[in-house]
C-alpha cells in the first residue's frame, strides 16, 4: 500500500520536472524581450484610448515613447503636462511643456442669425449633408447641425443645444483629443490655446464669401473688413480669403477687437461684464447672440474682483 | 425575348410626360453663367478677362489635364465678371458671366440645318477635333468623352455602344432627340466608330420608344455596321456596365472599364454632339434639356445654351406651379435636388424635374427589416444594406472588401428599401472614404 503512493509521488514528480524543464526551454527561445518601461509608461498614461496623440491608443503611444528616446513630438492631450513629467521622470527625459488646448466651434450661425433658405431631409450625417450641399441656410461654410462632432466625442464634451441648433464645448470635460476636428466636414472646430478661467475670443465664423453675400447669409459674419486687424496691437489677427483669424498664441485678450467688429463676429467668452462707459458697451453686448451669455454671467462676480489685481 | 442586363434592377413609373413634345429653341437669356467645373476632372482654366468681347463657341477656359475639357462661350457678348456663384452642386463655384449682346459666331461654324455625311479626317483628326470642342457624356456623368476614345495601350475595343436608353422615369430628351435627329445621330455614330478604330456599333433602345427603335432601325440600312438592339425596361439600364451586360452578355470585372470587355459606350446626346463637331464645326454649347413634372403645365423638351439660368427652362414650361417643393436637376433616380432655381444649366443637365409636395418628401429612416430586396435589385451584386452598416460604423475595410467601389450610385436599394433607409447617401459616404484611403494607400 505505501509502495503504491510512493510509485505515484515518483512518477507525478518526474512528469513535473520533464514539463518545467520543456517549459523553461521553450521560454528561453521564444522569449521576446519588452521594455519593462514600456507598461509604466501606460500605467501613467490616462488610458482613455482616444487617439489624440496621434497613435492607435495609450499602448502604441507609449511604445513610442520608449522607443523614441525623445519626447519632443510625443504628447499627450488628455493627461496634459502633469502626465507627460510623470513619463518624462520614468525614462529619465525631458518633458517639452505644452499649454493646454480646447476645442471652440467656430461658428454662430444660430436660426435666428442665420435664416434657412430650403429643408434637408436625407441621412441625419454632417459629412453625408456636405457632400451633397452648402447646407440649409445660404451659408455654405457654417454647421450643419447634425452632430458629428458629438457622435464622435468619447468625453462627452460636446452637446447639440436645441435653441440654437450649434453644438457646444462643455469646457470642464474637453481633454483636446482633437476627434471632433477631424470629424467636422466643414473645418469649423479649432483647438485653441486655454487660458485662465476658460477666457476665449475667438471669430465665430468661417464663411469666405464676400462681405455682402456673408452678411446677407448670416447677420453675425465675419465679413472681412479688416477693422480687427488694425485695432489688434499684438498682431495677432489675420485676413485671408475674407476671413479673420485670431491666433491664439498671440492673443493677449485685450478684447479690443472685439468692440470693433462689426458683425459681431469675434466672440468673447467667460468674461466679465465691461467696466469702462458702462452704456454704450453694453447696449452693444446686449444685441449680441453670444452662445454661451448665462455662463459668462455666472462667472462674472467673483472674476471682477480678481480682474482689478 | 427581349434583352437586359442579368441581375438586379428595378422598374419605377416611366412618367414620361415629354414624350413626342418637338425640341424647342429658348430664347437668349440676358446674362449667362458658365460654371468652369461642368466635367469630371479638373476644372477648366479661365483665359479671358472682365470686359473681353466673346463670340459665341470661343473658348473661355480650357482643359487644365488630360481628364478635362474645354468650355466655350455659348453666346456672344462681353464678359461681365467672374465670380463664385451657386452652381447645381449646391455650392458656389468658378463661373464666367457673360453679358448677352446678339448671337454672332466664331468663324468657320456652319449652321446650316443641312446633313453632311462624310469627311475626309482620319480618326485622330476627329478625336483632336472631339477635344477642341469640349465634348463631354452628355448622358449626365460628363465624363470627357475623349479619354474614353484613347483605347490604352495593350488593350483592344471591338465594339461601340451607343447608349440611347435614357431609363430614368419623367427625362425624354435622348429620345425626342433621336426622333428628330436621327441621321445625324448616326453620321456622328460613324464618327465616334471611326475614331476608336472599330468596325460594328449598337443603339441600344429601351422598347418603352418603339417610334424611336422603328424610326433608327429604318435609318439604320443607309449606315453600314450599325445595328439597333431593342431592349426590355429596366432602370439602370443606361449604366455602362449594365448596357454592356444587356447588349452583348460580358461583364465587366470588378474594378475595370468597359473597354477590359472592348466596349467602348457613349450616349445618344454626345453622339450628336460629336456630328456637330466633326461635321459643323461647331463646339458643345447647347444642349437638349427636359423639363417635367407631374404639376408642370407644359412639359416640354428644350434646346438650350450651356449657361441659360433654370428659371428660364423652368419659364418656358409653364413656371414654376405652386405646389412644389422640390427641384430636381436630372432624373428622380440619380438626379440631384437643388438649393434654388436660379442657378444655370450645364454640359450634363439632363433635365428639370419639377415635384409636388406631396411625392417630394422622405419618409423618416426605420430599422432594416432583413428583407434583402436591396440585394435583390443591386444591378452590381452588392449588399447595399452591409455596406450601409459599415459606413455607419465606419468600418472603411470591411466596407471595402465587401466591394464598395462597384457601387454605381444608382439608387435602386433606396428606392426599394421598405423601411425608408437611406442606403444610398451611406454608401456613397463609404465610396468616398474608401475612394480617399485608396488613393492615400497607393501615394
Amino acid at each position: 500500500m505505501s509502495l503504491a503512493i510512493l510509485y505515484t509521488i515518483i512518477t507525478l514528480s518526474a512528469i513535473g520536472i520533464t514539463a518545467a524543464v520543456i517549459l523553461y526551454i521553450t521560454a528561453q527561445k521564444f522569449k521576446v524581450y519588452e521594455d519593462p518601461r514600456i507598461d509604466q509608461v501606460d500605467e501613467a498614461l490616462p488610458g482613455a484610448n482616444c487617439g489624440g496623440c496621434g497613435f492607435a491608443g495609450c499602448r502604441a503611444f507609449a511604445e513610442a515613447c520608449v522607443s523614441k528616446n525623445e519626447l519632443s513630438d510625443l504628447f499627450c492631450p488628455v493627461g496634459g503636462n502633469d502626465c507627460m513629467n510623470e513619463v518624462a521622470g520614468i525614462l529619465g527625459l525631458e518633458a517639452v511643456k505644452k499649454d493646454p488646448r480646447i476645442a471652440v466651434v467656430r461658428c454662430n450661425g444660430a436660426c435666428e442669425n442665420r435664416p434657412k433658405t430650403n429643408v434637408y431631409e436625407g441621412a441625419s450625417s454632417c459629412a453625408i449633408a456636405s457632400s451633397l450641399y452648402g447646407g440649409e441656410t445660404g451659408c455654405a461654410f457654417g454647421c450643419l447641425g447634425h452632430g458629428d462632432c458629438v457622435d464622435v466625442c468619447d468625453f462627452d464634451a460636446l452637446r447639440m443645444n436645441p435653441e440654437t441648433g450649434l453644438p457646444e464645448v462643455i469646457e470642464e470635460n474637453c481633454v483636446a483629443c482633437g476627434a471632433c476636428v477631424d470629424a467636422c466636414p466643414k473645418d469649423l472646430i479649432e483647438l485653441r490655446r486655454k487660458f485662465p478661467k476658460d477666457r476665449k475670443i475667438y471669430v465665430s465664423c468661417r464663411n469666405q464669401d464676400k462681405g455682402a453675400a456673408a452678411r446677407k447669409a448670416c447677420t453675425v459674419a465675419c465679413i472681412g473688413c479688416g477693422k480687427c486687424v488694425k485695432e489688434c496691437p499684438f498682431d495677432a489677427i489675420t485676413l485671408e480669403n475674407n476671413l479673420a483669424f485670431i491666433d491664439s498664441e498671440k492673443c493677449k485678450l485685450c478684447r479690443k477687437c472685439v468692440a470693433v467688429c462689426p458683425t459681431n463676429a469675434i466672440v468673447e467668452e467667460n468674461f466679465p461684464p465691461r467696466k469702462v462707459k458702462a452704456e454704450k458697451p453694453a447696449a452693444e453686448k446686449a444685441k449680441k447672440p453670444v452662445v454661451k451669455k448665462e455662463k459668462a454671467d455666472e462667472v462674472s462676480p467673483k472674476d471682477s474682483s480678481e480682474q482689478k489685481n | 425575348m427581349l434583352k437586359t442586363f442579368k441581375i438586379g434592377g428595378i422598374h419605377p413609373p416611366e412618367n414620361k410626360f415629354s414624350a413626342g413634345k418637338p425640341i424647342e429653341k429658348v430664347q437668349l437669356p440676358k446674362t449667362v453663367t458658365i460654371p468652369v467645373a461642368q466635367h469630371i476632372g479638373a476644372p477648366s482654366k479661365v483665359i479671358v478677362k472682365r470686359g473681353d468681347q466673346v463670340k459665341t463657341g470661343q473658348v473661355i477656359a480650357e482643359s487644365a489635364g488630360f481628364v478635362s475639357a474645354n468650355i466655350h462661350s455659348s453666346v456672344s457678348g462681353v464678359v461681365k465678371k467672374i465670380d463664385t456663384v451657386l452652381d447645381s452642386s449646391g455650392y458656389k463655384k468658378q463661373c464666367v458671366i457673360i453679358q448677352v449682346e446678339g448671337d454672332e459666331w466664331v468663324d468657320g461654324v456652319d449652321l446650316d440645318d443641312t446633313l453632311v455625311t462624310s469627311t475626309d479626317l482620319d480618326g485622330k483628326a476627329i478625336s483632336s477635333k472631339i477635344l477642341e470642342s469640349g465634348i463631354v457624356g452628355l448622358g449626365g456623368a460628363t465624363f470627357p468623352t475623349h479619354v474614353k476614345l484613347s483605347v490604352p495601350q495593350g488593350m483592344k475595343a471591338d465594339m461601340l455602344i451607343i447608349n440611347a436608353v435614357e431609363c430614368e422615369p419623367y427625362l425624354t430628351a435622348d429620345h425626342q432627340l433621336m426622333m428628330e435627329k436621327g441621321k445625324e445621330i448616326l453620321v456622328g455614330t460613324e464618327l465616334l466608330m471611326k475614331a476608336i478604330g472599330v468596325e460594328k456599333a449598337v443603339i441600344g433602345i429601351e422598347n418603352n420608344k418603339p417610334d424611336a427603335i422603328k424610326h433608327l432601325t429604318n435609318l439604320c440600312g443607309e449606315f453600314k455596321g450599325i445595328s439597333v438592339c431593342a431592349l426590355k425596361v429596366q432602370y439602370p439600364q443606361g449604366g455602362e456596365k449594365q448596357l454592356i451586360n444587356a447588349v452583348t452578355g460580358r461583364e465587366v470585372p470588378s474594378g475595370g472599364l468597359p473597354i477590359a470587355v472592348g466596349c467602348v459606350v457613349n450616349n445618344v446626346g454626345t453622339a450628336f454632339a460629336v456630328y456637330e463637331a466633326v461635321m459643323k464645326n461647331k463646339p458643345l454649347v447647347e444642349r437638349v434639356v427636359t423639363v417635367t413634372g407631374k404639376s408642370v403645365e407644359k412639359p416640354c423638351n428644350l434646346m438650350a445654351r450651356i449657361g441659360t439660368p433654370l428659371t428660364d427652362l423652368i419659364e418656358m414650361a409653364g413656371g414654376l406651379p405652386e405646389d412644389t417643393s422640390k427641384v430636381i436637376s436630372g432624373g428622380p433616380m440619380m438626379g440631384k435636388a437643388l438649393v434654388s432655381t436660379d442657378v444655370p444649366m450645364t454640359k450634363g443637365t439632363s433635365g428639370v424635374l419639377i415635384m409636388k409636395d406631396q411625392e417630394a418628401h422622405r419618409k423618416p429612416m426605420q430599422n432594416c427589416i432583413r428583407c434583402g430586396k436591396c440585394i435583390t435589385v443591386c444591378p452590381m451584386g452588392l449588399e447595399p444594406y452591409l455596406l450601409m452598416t459599415h459606413s455607419e460604423l465606419k468600418n472603411w475595410e470591411e466596407s471595402e472588401q465587401c466591394n464598395v467601389m462597384d457601387c454605381i450610385e444608382c439608387g435602386s436599394c433606396s428606392y426599394t428599401c421598405p423601411a425608408d433607409r437611406p442606403l444610398l447617401d451611406y454608401i456613397r459616404l463609404g465610396k468616398g472614404t474608401v475612394g480617399k484611403i485608396m488613393r492615400s494607400r497607393k501615394k
